[in-house]
């Protein structure tokens, strides 16, 4: 999983004047190999191109509709109006999805690359990594039939509790609201933001950690001195990444989340109360079994928009780590 | 605290847990009393992760193990209705492997020449420009990635076209740049001497790649791709929106819907949460997942048996 | 724009394929008179679709989820007798299910809403210059499904204003006057009432909505609509997910396919002075104390349900699907197939079987309406 940070690619390429050599044998296979690997990979930005291109194309015929002609499948809604409180649902959904997994994540990096004895540190590493091969359908069944039942009547309790709250006001049983839903998310995000953390605080250069102990640290104030904001930019591009991932992801919202309805309040805050909310992905998937025409087109237009929600926060998060990976090389 | 007692040995020089000359001082109480608090969190912290690990594996191995049988992994759901206990993942299974073929042949060559490229022939700003869009590629929503198939099958061959063959395009926008990626890494692992071994003795470029550093990095390579397929094979939203859930096997790539593990686990539970259905989910999810953890075993023991350190 | 142009020319393709279709069977001549086999089959009832298992062929279907399950029944019903006939059903929905057979991408759709204007004109063109024939093949009671372990009683008795106030969230408790009035001897708690509603688009929303909206205007001011007009305060995904939520949350109220309620109470609803719960019978009486639509025709048998029918032991909160397909199919075998896979569905034995509560548990079709459905499944010829 180390896949993340790595060093300048120029570093690793054949050395310049031993090309030169090439240039009297095979210089058709070398200019036909070389072709080849340039044109996959020219074909890699032009299908990120296209993804963009085609989704545009087919959520055209609903960007340049009327009102009107879309009602029959918005109730009544403009695209944009259609779009907002999905895209409101989705962000709050992922936002609480990090609440809950980033100081976990952080916690657990330290605990693998700082506390655990290195013996542990490497299953406690692979047991983390496991989460993230599990199917999201399974994540749906795991939250609909084991988390659901599990946490409702502490949802209840806090809700009944801290009513005078708004935020947390309103539950009603079965547990089928959003923060269950961003429970399971974090689940799902936890071992991607781990791993980017572990690697970075890994990176941490000892001499910052040897001088702490030197001036007579103890294990916490060496993490809290050295590692921790060494790590910091790479602990939040960690983060964008989870928060790319918690954006898009389909199954484990459309299995648990109940939507909120025609009627409903499209921006609530009250996020322990159930059919209040929705995010894009999953309402694409429960909308596209009987969408036909039209309708289809304003699904990919709300499929355009996650498209690029999620490509500025994953362009930012990789920004950082570039840049990072840039100066941390002269360690 | 065990985490306390124990004699750590981590990856940096052991920090004293508490220099026994603070102990005596507020200041000191303090910091050790800290120190141990931290300690107990980021431990707990671990063990809190662990909770939906072991009741994930615990369910999908209970719930799913009772229903797993030869009839239920050697059946399809033709002529099943109702109640009916009978019916299996037969078709489901066949589907799976046969749209994830499909699209490891699309993206792991794609994947690998991009890869050498990157490390081989790259240099200056398209190759920054392609690792950093292959990174940001990665965060591509799976659902947007079964839309675009949609969109792009609706334009070349119409609406209601649905097929294996736009599952496995989906399933390569997601999987190229995992293969582009972890590829990339096994092609740099390579070391320059063996490159400039083979320039000295006159092997054109495209030749020392393919017998040289391919040739190398073999099995890191074909662990990268086994990882790959086990990474998209679970994936389930965008192949919902491309080949939906039938009910016998289709073996017809370019034409008609086809029944796969996720989607069907997904259609049952949706169907009937409450009865067979749920079972079914559950085996489906199981077998699902012992596919997956075989990959992973797959791989780890190409890449121990074959490993570059080895040779 | 783009789409439906394309759609237009699409259509305009099929028209010519279709015309030049025609043109073929009727120069060759020959195959034209195997299409009456599919009339004269279908007069007989029933009976005969066991003696035409000489059809064969691929005829396949799409439409509403609602008779997905009567048509999973039906499929393999036919089937046995038929064994090559590939029947296919495809659950895309009401909508989806008139667009593909419009279209020609199917030979029968499923549909719990009746075709338009415009939908019609187009069938001509579908229909190598027939008629779409609309026939009601699934009539399933709504429950008003609720969940109170220790109520005692079988039904809790509500009438349309206290059902319609229940729903609308304006009585919030079980042991609200209204309701305890109503069932004297029922133990009402003082529990909350979380009312469940779909959370997609269906027609059994429609249905109920419009149930109320009949029998309580003063309360349920809102249209019949397939979404839940209102806020929601909890909802499931499908049947399914209704039946799930519903059992999760004592409490909880919400409306299914009755043959799904499994071990939730259900309501019975006052009609007339009578209360009546769902069962099969009292659905296929509140069919028929219906009348029909006003464009209905002998191949178009649509209903406008009445749902304030006083009609003892009527249960009027009921959806009925229709299976539509053509008068006219520009392929004999096609016509012969869909007539034989209508009159197997309308059928005593078809309607029996989708009436199993294993399958569908729907109320099967009173005799009176299958003479009149026969009628118009015999009028399904080749060009």
């Amino acid at each position: 999983m180390s896949t993340d940070v790595r060093p300048d690619p120029v570093d690793a390429v054949a050395p310049e004047p031993l090309s030169d050599h090439t240039k009297h044998p095979g210089r058709f296979g070398n200019r036909l190999f070389s072709g080849i690997s340039l044109a996959s990979g020219i074909l890699i930005l032009a299908t990120l191109v296209a993804v963009a291109a085609f989704l545009l194309r087919e959520a055209l015929p609903a960007i340049t509709s009327s009102t009107q002609d879309i009602a029959d499948f918005t109730r009544g809604l403009s695209l944009g109006q259609y779009i907002a409180p999905l895209v409101f649902g989705t962000v709050l959904a992922a936002i609480i999805a990090l609440v809950i997994a980033v100081p976990l994540s952080i916690a657990i990096a330290l605990f693998i690359a700082h506390y655990a004895p290195k013996r542990l540190a490497g299953p406690v590493a692979y047991a983390i990594d496991l989460l993230a091969a599990i199917p999201s359908v399974v994540y749906g069944l795991w939250g609909f039939y084991w988390l659901v039942p599990l946490v409702g009547p502490f949802f209840d309790w806090v809700s009944t509790t801290f009513s005078f709250i708004p935020l947390l006001a309103d539950y009603a049983p079965p547990a089928k609201n959003i923060t269950s839903a961003a429970v399971v998310l974090a689940v799902m995000v936890l071992p991607i933001v781990t791993a980017v953390s572990r690697e970075v605080f890994l990176q941490t250069p000892r001499l910052h950690i040897e001088a702490s102990l030197a001036l007579g640290a103890t294990r916490w104030e060496v993490a809290r001195m050295a590692i921790l904001p060494f790590g910091r930019s790479g602990v939040i591009s960690a983060s964008m990444l989870g928060l790319g991932r918690a954006l898009g992801e389909t199954m484990a919202v459309l299995m648990i989340l109940a939507p909120f309805a025609k009627g409903s309040s499209f921006f609530s805050w009250h996020i322990l109360q159930s059919a209040q909310h929705q995010t894009i992905a999953a309402n694409i998937a429960q909308q596209i079994r009987e969408a036909h025409g039209l309708s289809v087109s304003v699904l990919i237009a709300s499929g355009l928009a996650l498209f690029a929600i999620t490509l500025v926060v994953n362009m930012i998060a990789r920004w950082i780590v570039s840049r990072r990976a840039a100066f941390s090389g002269a360690n | 605290m065990a985490v306390q007692t124990q004699s750590p040995t981590g990856p940096t020089p052991t920090p004293t847990d508490a220099a026994p000359s603070f102990a005596t001082t507020a200041s000191g109480r303090r910091r050790k009393r800290t120190n141990t608090i931290m300690a107990v969190v980021v431990t707990v912290a671990f063990l809190i992760a662990l909770i939906p690990l072991i009741s994930l594996l615990v369910e999908v191995v209970v719930r799913g193990g009772k229903m797993i049988s030869w009839d239920f992994l050697t059946t399809d759901m033709a002529g099943v209705f109702g109640d009916m206990t009978t019916g299996g993942v037969e078709h489901a299974i066949l589907g799976t492997l046969q749209i994830t073929a499909l699209a490891t042949l699309i993206s792991a060559p794609i994947g690998l020449l991009a890869a050498i490229y990157l490390v081989e022939y790259g240099t200056g700003r398209l190759a920054k420009t392609l690792t950093f869009f292959v990174d940001v590629m990665t965060g591509i929503p799976s659902i947007v990635a079964g839309l675009f198939a949609v969109a792009l099958f609706a334009l070349l061959v119409g609406p209601a076209y649905r097929s294996g063959l736009m599952a496995a395009v989906a399933l390569s926008v997601l999987m190229i740049p995992v293969v582009v990626r972890s590829c990339e890494e096994m092609l740099r692992l390579v070391p320059n001497e063996l490159r400039e071994a083979a320039y000295a003795l006159g092997v054109p470029k495209w030749l020392t790649i393919i017998k040289v550093v391919l040739r190398t990095s073999l099995a890191g390579i074909v662990t990268s791709i086994v990882l790959a397929i086990a990474r998209v094979i679970g994936e389930t939203a965008p192949l919902l929106l491309t080949v939906g859930i039938v009910t016998t096997v289709n073996t017809n790539m370019l034409d008609g819907r086809v029944a796969t593990l996720p989607v069907f686990a997904y259609s049952q539970y949706a169907q009937d949460s409450q009865g067979v259905g749920a079972d079914r989910a559950w085996g489906a999810a199981l077998v699902l997942i012992v596919m997956i953890m075989l990959l992973n075993l797959v791989a780890r023991f190409i890449s121990r048996r074959f490993s570059i350190a080895e040779k | 724009m783009g789409n439906e142009v394309k759609q237009s020319i699409r259509r305009g393709t099929y028209a010519i394929l279709a015309a030049s279709t025609a043109l073929v069977l009727a120069a060759c001549g020959s195959s034209a008179s195997s299409g009456d086999s599919g009339g004269s089959d279908s007069t007989a009832g029933g009976g005969e679709s066991a003696a035409s298992g000489d059809l064969s062929g691929n005829l396949a279907g799409a439409g509403a989820s609602s008779q997905a399950k009567a048509q999973e029944g039906w499929v393999a019903g036919f089937t046995e007798a038929n064994p090559d006939v590939t029947v296919t059903y495809d659950p895309v929905g009401s909508g989806g299910g008139r667009e593909q057979f419009l279209a020609g991408g199917t030979l029968f759709a499923g549909t719990d809403s009746n075709f338009n204007d415009d939908e019609l004109a187009s069938g001509t063109e579908r229909c190598a210059g027939g008629e779409v024939v609309e026939l009601p093949v699934y009539i399933s009671p709504i429950a008003v499904v609720y969940n109170l372990p220790d109520a005692g009683v079988e039904h809790i008795q509500l009438d349309a204003d206290t059902l319609a106030k229940v729903f609308s969230g304006a009585i919030t408790t079980w042991d609200d006057a209204a309701i305890a009035a109503l069932n004297p001897d029922a133990t009402l708690p003082a529990t909350k009432i979380t009312v469940v509603n779909r959370s997609d688009d269906s027609g059994t929303t429609k249905n109920f909505t419009d149930y109320l909206g009949q029998t309580a205007p003063d309360v349920w001011t809102y249209e019949a609509d397939d979404a839940w007009p209102i806020a929601s305060v909890q909802s499931g995904d499908g049947t399914s997910g209704m039946i799930a939520t519903v059992g999760a949350a004592v409490g909880a109220i919400g409306y299914a396919d009755a043959s799904q309620a499994g071990d939730l109470g259900t309501v019975a609803v006052q009609v007339g002075e009578d209360f009546v719960g769902p069962d099969a019978d009292a659905a296929a009486k509140g069919l028929d104390a219906s009348p029909l639509t006003d464009d209905a025709t002998d191949l178009r048998i649509t209903y406008k349900i009445d749902r304030t029918t006083t009609e003892a032991g009527a249960y009027p909160l009921i959806l009925v699907s229709y299976l539509a397909g053509c008068s006219t199919y520009d392929s004999a075998s096609d016509a012969a197939n869909v007539a034989a896979y209508f009159t197997y569905v309308t059928s005593e034995e078809g309607q029996a079987r989708a009436a199993e509560p294993s399958v569908a548990g729907s109320a099967p079709i009173s005799d009176d309406l299958r003479t009149k459905i026969d009628a118009a499944i015999a009028q399904i010829k080749g060009a």
